[in-house]
């Protein structure tokens, strides 16, 4: 098998900068969250298309993102 | 990848795709989520759990010399293996395997340059099959401490001031802004970083697609931050995986010698009572 219509794109949660990778293998469409900085994975998801793929990543990376405490400095 | 110190301690897509399953070649994939493997990867390529197979599971520590040697013969890997490390995140913990290799004496590991992402990037062939491999005999050597930090040297470095403190992890982390990278769980009691140290996020030294920068462009970004190889250097970030990959850079594409991988890094300086901590932007001076 190939890795197909490999693509990546910028976005913002919960004021972090997050990175969308997605990818087919096969039937499945695969994707993952991360943040910016530091390029730690906030969720890796699967699913038919890649709309759902990647709406199942951003949702986790929502519930996750928000939970951070921004403490001052 | 040629005007590297080390260009041998590199292997690109290309070549793996022509040498993964040559049979003095082993390629092993290393994920912060173990289960990526699972999806797709180089055909050939075996897979290590960091938390179960690249750290004591009992006490906080690298493999000992014992798990080590397994380790390398169920993966058959023998001590003339051209084994060539790759993952995700930039090869974060592949880095953390390819550390530990070069402290039990491995001559010939490589990583991936570009990593798990280049690869998929590519578009090139991956295999969700698990290869079946006959155990080898490995034989350890060390470990070689002289690459691995410990607590008391650290505190020895911000004492003296006679060695280079690399915090690579991200600027919200160093400042203490945060405690951990966005979304992660909280390990450590207090932010802030090791008093002394430059900020030098270990993603400054990738490009886009996740290769290394330039032998150059690297010289420039530590230089900059006065880690010129004149002198000693620890590299620490939470929890020991992404300063490995700063050591990497460092000891292995710059050539500079006494480089050090602190893995008790921050989830051990952090919680400590009394240890000193520094808050916001770097105090001192550069070196």
């Amino acid at each position: 098998m190939k890795v197909e219509e490999y693509q990546e794109r910028k976005l913002e949660i919960e004021g972090w900068p997050v990175h969308l990778t997605s990818y087919r293998i096969g039937e499945v469409f695969h994707c993952t969250a991360d943040n910016v900085s530091p390029g730690a994975a906030l969720a890796r998801t699967s699913g038919a298309t890649r709309e759902e793929a990647e709406n199942k990543a951003i949702e986790r990376a929502t519930e996750r993102l928000g939970r951070t405490r921004r403490h001052p400095v | 990848m040629a005007d590297y110190a080390h260009p041998e301690a590199l292997a690109s897509t290309e070549w793996v795709a022509q040498h993964a399953q040559d049979p003095h070649v082993r390629v092993v994939e290393v994920d912060v989520d173990t289960t990526e493997y699972s999806k797709g990867h180089v055909p050939g390529a075996v897979a290590w759990n960091w938390t179960t197979q690249l750290s004591d599971t009992v006490r906080r520590d690298i493999l000992s010399k014992h798990q080590f040697e397994n380790l390398m013969s169920e993966a058959g890997i023998s001590n003339a293996t051209t084994v060539v490390l790759y993952g995700d995140n930039n090869n974060w913990f592949a880095a953390w395997a390819l550390w530990q290799m070069k402290m039990y004496g491995h001559k010939d590991v490589r990583l991936m340059n570009g990593g798990r992402k280049k690869w998929l990037a590519e578009g090139r062939d991956v295999s969700t099959g698990v290869p079946s491999v006959a155990h080898a005999t490995y034989t350890a050597s060390g470990p070689d401490n002289a690459l691995r930090a410990f607590l008391d040297q650290v505190r020895a470095a911000v004492d003296g001031g006679h060695t280079g403190l690399v915090d690579v992890r991200s600027p919200a982390e160093f400042t203490g802004e945060i405690l951990a990278p966005p979304g992660l769980p909280e390990t450590c009691q207090r932010g802030g970083h090791i008093p002394g140290a430059r900020s030098i996020p270990w993603g400054k030294a990738c490009n886009d697609d996740g290769t290394f920068k330039s032998y150059d462009e690297l010289k420039a970004l530590y230089g900059g931050e006065g880690i010129d190889g004149s002198k000693p250097v620890i590299a620490y970030c939470r929890i020991g995986e992404r300063s490995s990959h700063t050591w990497f850079v460092l000891s292995e594409l710059l050539g500079y010698n006494h480089v050090r991988n602190y893995d008790g890094s921050w989830t051990e300086w952090g919680n400590l009572v009394g240890a000193p901590v520094e808050r916001g932007a770097a105090q001192t001076a550069k070196a």
